[in-house]
């Protein structure tokens, strides 16, 4: 009876060792199945096309949570310890333009539009799902107090906005990934989102 | 294309190329005022920094076009030997630099810096100085930023007088 006892022991023992050899290499090098990102954004309507531009970091990157600009396709903190200072335009003396400028410079890779500068602490967008985007963009505490008209056109003309679209070069003389959304595409899907009541989705 | 631009009190008229040229080269290649460093190129070190219209400007990012009409002032400019600006007086005081390379560059964002804060405290330092030295002089300029605050106080006083 003790014998049977023994043995039933050595292939447990036996087969927990083989269990473990067999998947060894599955725990140690870190092997993951991706999972495809489709979610609800890559559909059509006017309120995704705009959505895929607003949380692109083209657009994000500016309107930080934490008063930190980000930089680059990876949204990284602005180097050199930058900050939002009093006027969202940088600290007293070393502010945005001491090295942005009204264009981009193709030749030190910095980035420029008319009006450089932060989006105001109140319009932070870092950390938000696209509805709490579209909910901030429409609440006049948060948006600047725009109207829904003025938002619009805030939206759809700014030049700051529309840089997104010509984001120059970086430092390596690399272009900017563009948001995933034509500019045309975007202006229209904007207007037809405003036109249509800027329904919220709720996801 | 023509640019007119004041430098150091001159009037100075540019023929040039390409609009898109940094100040920068225009500064220290067509009007030989070699004051003014290069150090990266990419607006990161500071080494170029002097001033357009009294504001700190990295001279690198910034395309010699937009200079038309603007007042520009090298460390040529900020004073000189029998006149020296607080900034100089004061580094020369501290005796800050090592190399040297990085030090006009680091003046002119100090003037800047006291143009707009006479007193700065170590945090306005912090923020407003970000250059980049080599060979490590931050100490020395913070004590030289602080003497140059007291100089330009005791030179306004008794001009006031
Ligand atoms: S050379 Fe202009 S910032 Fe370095
Ligand atoms: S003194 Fe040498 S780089 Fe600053």
């Amino acid at each position: 009876m003790k014998k049977r006892k023994n043995r039933y022991a050595f292939y447990l023992v036996l087969a927990v060792g083989f269990f473990v050899v067999a998947n060894y290499g599955r725990y140690n090098t870190l092997e993951y199945i991706p999972i495809s990102v489709t979610e609800a954004t890559n559909t059509d309507t006017s309120f995704d096309k705009m959505m895929r531009v607003l949380t692109h970091e083209r657009c994000v990157n500016c309107h930080p949570n934490d008063n930190i600009p980000k930089q680059g396709d990876n949204s990284h903190p602005h180097y050199f310890g930058m900050a939002r200072g009093k006027t969202n335009m940088g600290f007293d003396a070393t502010k945005c333009n001491t090295c942005h400028q009204s264009e981009n410079d193709a030749y030190s890779g910095v980035p420029g539009a008319p009006e450089w500068s932060l989006a105001p602490a109140a319009m932070y967008w870092e950390g938000l799902t696209r509805i709490e985007i579209a909910e901030s963009i429409l609440d006049p505490k948060r948006n600047g107090g725009r109207t829904s008209e003025e938002t619009m056109h805030h939206l759809t003309e700014h030049e700051l906005v529309l840089w997104a679209w010509d984001p120059g070069v970086d430092a390596n003389g690399v272009l900017r990934e563009k948001p995933p959304v034509s500019k045309e595409d975007y202006i229209k899907a904007v207007k037809q989102w405003f036109a249509e009541g800027h329904r919220i989705p709720s996801e | 294309m023509t640019i007119s631009l004041i430098v150091n009190g001159a009037p100075q008229t540019v023929e040039i190329t390409d609009g898109n040229t940094p100040l920068l080269w225009v500064v220290r290649d067509l009007l030989n005022l070699k004051g003014t460093k290069f150090g990266c190129g990419k607006a990161a070190c500071g080494a170029c920094t002097l001033h357009v219209d009294g504001e700190a400007i990295r001279s690198c990012s910034y395309p010699i076009k937009l200079a038309e009409g603007k007042t520009i002032t090298t460390i040529e400019g900020l004073g000189n030997e029998q006149d020296p600006h607080p900034v100089q007086q004061a580094w020369i005081e501290e005796i800050v630099p090592q190399c040297g390379y990085c030090q006009p560059g680091f003046m002119m964002a100090t003037a800047a810096l006291l143009n707009i804060i006479p007193e700065p405290t170590d945090a306005d330092i912090d923020q407003n100085i970000i250059n980049v030295c080599r060979c490590a002089t931050y100490y020395r300029m913070r004590k030289a930023i602080h003497r140059a605050a007291a100089i330009q106080k005791e030179t306004t006083a008794k001009t006031k007088e």
